[in-house]
């Protein structure tokens, strides 16, 4: 038996849609009975395009939401905010960090001041340890200790991530919800923080739930794929098994639009152009 | 057939810290039915170099340049009026966030009926017919109920296609896209990437693609330059650029795709250029 970091059973998540004055209410199952395990110190990936609940699914993953129905597992232990609330111990289990590094920090808060703060909020320790272990962290994403009093405007897109990632690790959490994370970042700084992502998890065994669009992405990163459309899982398995052997429609379409940068495809496309160009010649 | 010469482009932008060259001695050219992909990181310079040709720097820009033509038309001596004549007549651009670029306030018949009014001198009946005519062009269905519908009811993949309509309203004889799938999901980029490269040959436009993305370039140029901090790295056809990339800097680039990635860490840009092969100073 395996160590089973994350599990959920049937997670759904409605939507009460009030529908106006005089439209009836609707309900918008935005996550439909998602069930999964996965290994501690392995990398989920969700993959699906925007309107597909794999946010609203990394938001109950990481007890921001409750679900409206199916039980949630962390470490063996089940997990209902919605009956129970959030004690400190559950927010020290699981952090998040978003898409947007621009927006997810605050810009009026000093970088040092953000990493100490979940500190401050889950924990008792005395003020100086609080600014050791932020000074440690920094320095464990690649920043340094002349990083801790600045502004998240003095920072580059790929370093903010840097700070939002260090953030999400300061309470030591055996699992990483991570919303889109390379998204908006350059290629050559997406594949900094990919890599930081990768040291971060060997060195505290991690385990990662990667909630991406970008297949060449995850294919990378990912030991397990889930694929949703439309709050439905459609497909699952391990990376290997739905990259080579795509079952779902839909992942085939997924595979299809994705843009090919090898060679071979490149001179087929070059040369299927010359011959419409000398065609319509 | 040359569309667009530019030799020695550079802009500089005058900050409290001095003057800050974005575009650094570029030159380029793009014939008639050519497609040239312009790829480079934020900050390359990609699109302020096109906002220069467009002249649609704010004041503080300086624009200097040996050589700045379009279809024989010297740039950089025209008229305001002559230049407000040509670009979204014979020049036209598409922008990277499809919805932040059409006005909120006004429906999107209205909208791409402005440009016919201006340049075409098209109005009441005929102006509607051909913007329905536009929108079905692009591929947007039930184009006649659309007229009235303002950019907020639209998806971003929709508000796209709008822009494109737009664009491609005068039959430009260069049509110049600065990102224009960024914000969208592979399955609506595949979409977009088709429909322009559609229209690009059944009007023989000349079409620039400004991009970061080396799957989009892979997909739909035929020509590639390779920007860095404002300065041309490498110029190649497609084909070549990726079999044999000759610029170090075009060859990190490449190797930071996460699918050519050779072991479990990426091999990263900045590592790249620091090494003993860096090309760049």
């Amino acid at each position: 038996m395996t160590d089973v970091a994350l599990e959920t059973r049937g997670i759904c998540r409605d939507y009460h849609l009030s529908g106006g004055l005089f439209g009836a209410p609707r309900v918008l199952h935005a996550v439909k009975s998602v069930s999964f395990r996965l290994a501690r110190g392995k990398t989920l990936a969700v993959v699906g395009e925007s309107g597909c609940g794999k946010s609203t699914l990394a938001r109950i993953l990481s007890l921001i939401d409750a679900p409206t129905a199916g039980e949630l597992y962390i470490d063996g232990a089940r997990i209902d905010i919605a009956r129970d609330g959030l004690t400190r111990d559950m927010r020290r289990k699981v952090q998040i960090v978003f898409q947007n590094p621009y927006g997810s920090l605050n810009p009026r808060q000093k970088i040092g001041d953000a990493l100490m703060e979940p500190l401050l909020l889950n924990t008792p320790l005395p003020a100086a340890e609080r600014r050791e272990r932020a000074m440690h962290m920094l320095r464990k994403v690649g920043l340094g200790p002349e990083h801790f009093n600045r502004y998240p405007h003095m920072f580059s897109g790929g370093q903010r991530q840097r700070v939002a990632i260090a953030r999400a690790l300061m309470l030591s959490p055996g699992l990483l919800v991570l919303d889109e994370p390379v998204s908006a970042l350059d290629l050559s700084v997406q594949a900094q923080v990919l890599n930081l992502l990768a040291d971060l998890q060997d060195e505290f065994s991690l385990t990662y739930v990667f909630i991406s669009h970008d297949l060449s992405v995850v294919r990378y990163i990912a030991d397990e794929v889930m694929v949703m459309y439309y709050g439905e899982v459609v497909e699952a398995g391990t990376r290997d098994a739905v990259f080579s052997d795509p079952q779902h429609a839909y992942t085939k379409k997924l595979f299809a639009a994705t843009p090919r940068a090898d060679v071979a495809s490149i001179r087929a496309r070059v040369e299927g152009r010359r011959g419409a160009a000398a065609q319509a010649v | 057939m040359t569309l667009l010469e530019i030799r020695n482009l550079t802009v500089s932008f005058d900050t409290s810290r001095g003057p800050f060259r974005a575009v650094d001695g570029i030159d380029l050219h793009v014939d008639r039915s050519e497609v040239l992909a312009i790829v480079g990181e934020s900050g390359s310079g990609k699109s302020v170099g096109m906002l220069a040709v467009m002249g649609l720097l704010p004041p503080t820009a300086t624009v200097t340049a040996d050589r700045m033509a379009f279809d024989g038309l010297d740039l950089q001596t025209i008229t305001p009026k002559q230049r407000r004549r040509i670009v979204g007549r014979d020049i036209a651009m598409i922008f990277q966030e499809p919805i932040a670029s059409l006005n909120p306030c006004f429906t999107i018949g209205f909208q791409i009926g402005e440009v016919l009014r201006q340049h075409a001198g098209l109005g009441g009946r005929a102006s509607r017919a051909r913007t329905v005519e536009l929108l079905e062009a692009v591929g947007l269905n039930d184009a006649q109920k659309r007229l009235g519908a303002f950019p907020h009811q639209l998806s971003g993949g929709q508000c796209q296609r709008v822009m494109i309509a737009m664009a491609i309203a005068c039959n430009p004889r260069l049509l110049i896209a600065d990102e224009p799938t960024t914000a969208l999901d592979v399955t609506i980029q595949k979409q977009i990437l088709d429909l322009l490269m559609r229209l690009q040959a059944e009007h023989g436009m000349g079409l620039i693609m400004i991009t970061h993305d080396m799957g989009v370039v892979a997909e739909t140029a035929d020509r590639v330059v390779v920007q860095y901090k404002g300065r041309k790295m490498e110029e190649a056809d497609v084909l070549s650029l990726f079999e044999t990339p000759k610029n170090p800097y075009t060859r990190a680039l490449l190797s930071a795709l996460p699918e050519n990635a050779a072991g479990d860490r990426l091999p990263t840009v900045g590592s790249f250029l620091d090494g003993p092969a860096g090309g760049v100073s």
